[in-house]
Order: structure tokens, then sequence, then C-alpha cells
């Protein structure tokens, strides 16, 4: 089997987020980067299926130099090899970025690429599905179960209150949801392995964005809103409240 | 200068349109009327919508297009995708707007792809200048708002379900109903859906309920989520449940609010024994009446409770449920 698992450095999901000067971006200075939360489930997924059938795991990030970063951290989980598509530019669109990904694995090949469901931070959640159609094969997304065979796929995906089944044939690609797996710690050997490793580089440009930031803005404050009282004796105030003033119930 | 507009309208056989596309449809005929004029279009893929069809023009569709197949009994990505295309061809939208259900999500990028066209998900706002739209759109757990433009058309815009409000019924409405003629390729029906597994509840799901009552680490076990669904029952609520609750194992991951599950917008969320850890915060702020109810009192969920009472769940829960129940 041909894998690839596509991960993205993501800003930490505890860090305090500043709007950089030019109103657009996030200022990065001080924050600290990590592998997307979803991807993890792609790199599990990735690797139990060449453990299973056989076969290379190729960990492909697109971005600047520091997401060598997360490529060199599945590369410890226990990938094969890792590419680092190397851009300056921005990432916004995510159909710019699915053009760029799409163009590197479309003749290569490959029998499955995995992604996670969506990168934390922009929230698209799109470039798994985008690439799969731009390069016309199966793609599905919210996987929360896979069985894998030569041949073909089948498993589950997430929808409102259950799941569904699908099933088709290879090559194609997964969007991984929570759930699917439990994600492996890289181990001190992983760790010490993935220093030998080689990260090829090559530089790739994307297109002018279709999807444009105009202005990032911070989110009007909350009110903060009153604590009616303590235990039980609050309760009649609140379903008061709830009645006649916010009306919600 | 007027508008078209195009909604995607994901059709159940058993419970017909779904709530979220008659929100679309409001979003629709604002836009419309904003720029002065257009015509808001429909498109149905199904094996059969009926005399459902009508429930569109009621809430807002001018023209519905029907793609109607046996095989879309169930859901088929390439298929509806294809659909949504063929639609597009057709009423040449300046947008197209998406419910942000599992379907809707599913179809953004599939549409995006073969139109070479932007999209935005998760929209929680529309900003509009004449025929130039603007969307809203939460990013970095709802620390910041992303407004987005878009170049190249049509804009496809997925829309947050609970967020927009559909327009008044009005049954005199009509809309002209036109058969989309669609030839389906052996690629666009290689990823098969085989069947459907749904939770038996009534309940419904955290991502579109109107009332959520969510329950965290305070509950303390998962029999405490009985609780939970007694009120919820009492309120026709759905249930939703902290990251802590989730990979305790006492709520299915679907269930899950926050940062790595879903993003929710109800009337009235109540966050019961949940902290408000600020990635949980991102996925419920947008909740228009937010209910926290917790023994620490300086847990941060009071930071953004509308109103708290300060005590233990075991007993606040029964007392709500009982006082619930007088009417």
């Amino acid at each position: 089997m041909n894998i690839i698992v596509f991960v993205k450095q993501v800003a930490d999901t505890e860090a305090r987020v500043q709007i950089a000067g030019d109103g657009t971006s996030i200022d990065t200075l001080d924050l600290n980067f990590i592998l997307n939360p979803f991807d993890e489930f792609a790199v599990e997924e990735a690797l139990r299926t060449a453990e299973k059938l056989g076969g290379e795991v190729t960990v492909i990030s697109l971005g600047n130099e520091s997401a060598a970063g997360v490529i060199r951290t599945a590369l410890a989980m226990g990938a094969d090899r890792g590419l680092l598509l190397k851009t300056g530019a921005r990432c916004d669109d995510p159909l710019q970025v699915a053009r760029a990904l799409a163009a590197e694995i479309a003749g290569s090949g490959f029998d499955l690429a995995f992604f996670g469901k969506q990168a934390v931070g922009n929230d698209h959640g799109q470039v798994g599905i985008l690439v799969a159609e731009l390069i016309g094969v199966p793609g599905i997304s919210m996987v929360s179960g896979l069985e894998v065979e030569t041949g073909g796929i089948r498993g589950k995906r997430e929808i409102e209150g259950g799941t569904e089944s699908f099933e088709c044939g290879l090559p194609a690609v997964v969007a991984t949801q929570k759930g699917l797996n439990e994600p492996r710690y890289a181990s001190l050997k992983g760790r010490m392995a993935a220093k030998k490793k080689t990260i090829e580089e090559k530089e790739v440009s994307l297109a002018e964005p279709l999807l444009e930031v105009e202005s990032l803005n911070y989110p009007p404050q909350r009110e903060r809103g009153r604590v009616l009282g303590e235990g039980a004796g609050a309760v009649p105030e609140l379903v008061r409240c709830l009645r006649e003033d916010a009306k919600v119930i | 200068m007027s508008i078209n507009i195009l909604v995607i309208a994901e059709f159940h056989r058993d419970s017909g349109f779904r709530k979220s596309v008659l929100e679309a449809l409001g979003a629709a005929r604002r836009l419309a009327a904003g720029a002065g004029g257009g015509e808001v279009s429909a498109v149905a893929a199904a094996e059969k919508v009926g005399d459902s069809a009508a429930d569109l023009a009621a809430y807002g569709a001018d023209k519905v297009l029907l793609a109607e197949r046996p095989e879309f009994a169930v859901y088929s990505p390439g298929g509806f995708a294809a659909a949504a295309a063929a639609a597009v061809k057709k009423v040449k939208p300046a947008v197209v707007l998406v419910p942000g259900t599992a379907l809707g999500r599913d179809l953004t990028p599939r549409l995006s792809a073969r139109l070479g066209a932007p999209a935005a998900t998760d929209c929680v706002g529309l900003e509009q200048d004449g025929d130039r739209i603007v969307a809203v759109r939460p990013a970095y757990t709802g620390k910041v708002q992303m407004r987005v433009g878009f170049k190249g058309s049509p804009a496809i815009i997925c829309l947050r379900p609970n967020v927009f409000l559909p327009e008044k019924e009005d049954r005199s409405r009509s809309a002209e109903t036109v058969s989309l003629g669609l030839e389906l390729t052996e690629k666009d029906l290689a990823l098969r859906i085989t069947g459907t597994e749904k939770q038996v509840s009534d309940r419904p799901d955290v991502a579109e309920a109107d009332l959520i009552i969510s329950g965290g680490r305070g509950m303390r076990e998962p029999e405490g989520f009985r609780l939970l669904e007694e009120l919820s029952s009492a309120l026709g609520a759905g249930i939703g449940a902290s990251r802590a609750a989730v990979d305790a194992g006492w709520r299915p991951h679907g269930d899950q609010v926050g940062q790595t599950g879903k993003s929710v917008s109800p009337s009235l969320y109540v966050a019961c024994g949940i902290s408000g850890a600020v990635q949980h915060l991102a996925g419920m702020i947008g909740s228009k009446c937010i209910v926290a109810i917790n023994k620490d009192p300086e847990a941060p969920i009071f930071k953004v409770a509308n109103y708290g009472i300060v005590g233990d769940v075991y007993q606040v829960l029964p007392a709500l449920i009982e006082e619930l129940k007088k009417g």
C-alpha cells in the first residue's frame, strides 16, 4: 500500500490569539504550534493500515519552514518518509491549498490518502474532500470507522444522531473524525528514529486566493450575566427568567 | 440591481425538508431583498419529493429544481454534487447557500471543486453591499471572527444551523417546478452510502437543536446524564457534552460541543457541571441564552452565562425538572 497522510501545524488550542497589525492574520510570534488534533487520527489510521497490509506511509505538509516540526512528529509516531511543500504564501483559501496538494499526489500512484476532517484554527473542513474531487477519486468526510482491504474500503461516517455506512474502491481519500482510533504517542525510540529520517523539501506556489480574508475582528464580549443564587432555591427564579425575560422556553 | 440565489434543499423521505433549509431560504430572501430583487431557487436531490415541493415555495423559493432518481433514496455524495452543479449551470446564481448539516458540510467542498468557485463554511453572518457579499465565520476557537470575501462566482456559503431565521410560512406562494435532467458518471457513483444507523431517539441532534442541555465532568458519573435526559425530555431539547464527559466514555463523541466537537448556536444552552474551558466555550459562545449550573462559583462558565446557579447539579437539576413540570 502506498499511503499518504497530510498534516498541518496549528496554533496550540490553549493559546491566546492576537490579531496581527495587518488586521487579516494572526500574530504568530509567541504562538506554540502543534500537530492539528484531527490529523493525529489520520496519522494513526495510516500507520495501522500499513501495519496490517504492508506498505509505506508518506507524511506531507504544506506551509513554511516550521511545518517540518509536525512532519517530524508524525515520523516519530512511525511514518516512513516526510515531504514539506514549502510556500511563503498565505494559505487562507482551501481551494487553492487543495489544488497544490492534488497536483502533488495526482500522479503518485497512491492507494489511500488521509486527512484530519478539519484543521483547528481556520476550521474550513474542506481540503480533504476538495483534493479527492480535484483528482477524481472517492473522498469520504467525517470517517469514524474504517476497514481497508486490498481492493477497497468500507466504513462509517458520522451524521446527525448516528452514522452512515459507505464503501468504495481504491484509490480513495479519507478525512478522519474523532472516535476513529486512539492515536499512539511517539515512543522515545520512535523519536530517535525520526531524527534519522529525511524530510524532502519542495517549493510550491499557490494560485491567487478566491476566498479572501477581508478582516479578523474580536467577537463582541458577552456581558457577564447574573448569578441567581445557590442551590435548588434559585430554581424558581431561573425558570421565571427563562420564561419571562429571555423567552426561550 | 438584482441577485440570483440557489439554496441546496436537503430532503428526507420521513421528515421532509430540514429546518436548516428553511433558514437558508430565509437568508436567501433577505439577500435578494437587500440587492433590490432577484430570484431564489432551491434544488432538491431525492428519490421523490412529491407534494413537499410546496414547502419550499411557502418559505421563499421562486423556483424549485428537482433531481429525482431511485438511487437518491440515500445520500450519494457524487450524485448530489452533480445535481447541485447542474442546478448552478441552469440558474447561474451569484450565491449558493448550503445548510450546514452533515450533508451540507460534505457537499460544500465537492461543489467548490466542481465549479472552481470559492466556498466558506460555518458562516454565522452575511454582509451585503449591493451584489458584493461578505460572510462572517468564527475562527481560532471563536477567539476571532473572520470576514471573507469571494472572488469568482458563485460564492458558496455554508450556513451554521440555528443562526438565520426562516421567513414566515406563506402557503399562498407558489414556485415554478422544473425537473433537472442529470447524467451521472461512474465516478459520481463510485462512493456508495450503503446504510444509515441512527440512535433510536426522538431527541434532536445537538448540532441542530434549538435548546441544548449539556453535561460535563461535574456530572461525576454516566448515570448523571439520566437527569439531563429527563430535563431534555421535559423541554424537547438536545443533549450535549463537554470533552471531559466524552473522553470519560459517558456520552458518544457525536454529542461533544467545543473545539474538537460541534459548534452550536441554540436559543438556550444549559451547561451542567461544565467549568467552561476555552475549547468548550468556543463551541457554544454563539448561544443566545446560556445558563450555568456549577458548584464552583469561580468557574469560567459563569463569565459567559446569562443566568447562573451555584450549586450541585444533583440538587439543582431535580428541582429544575420539578419546576418545569409545574408548567
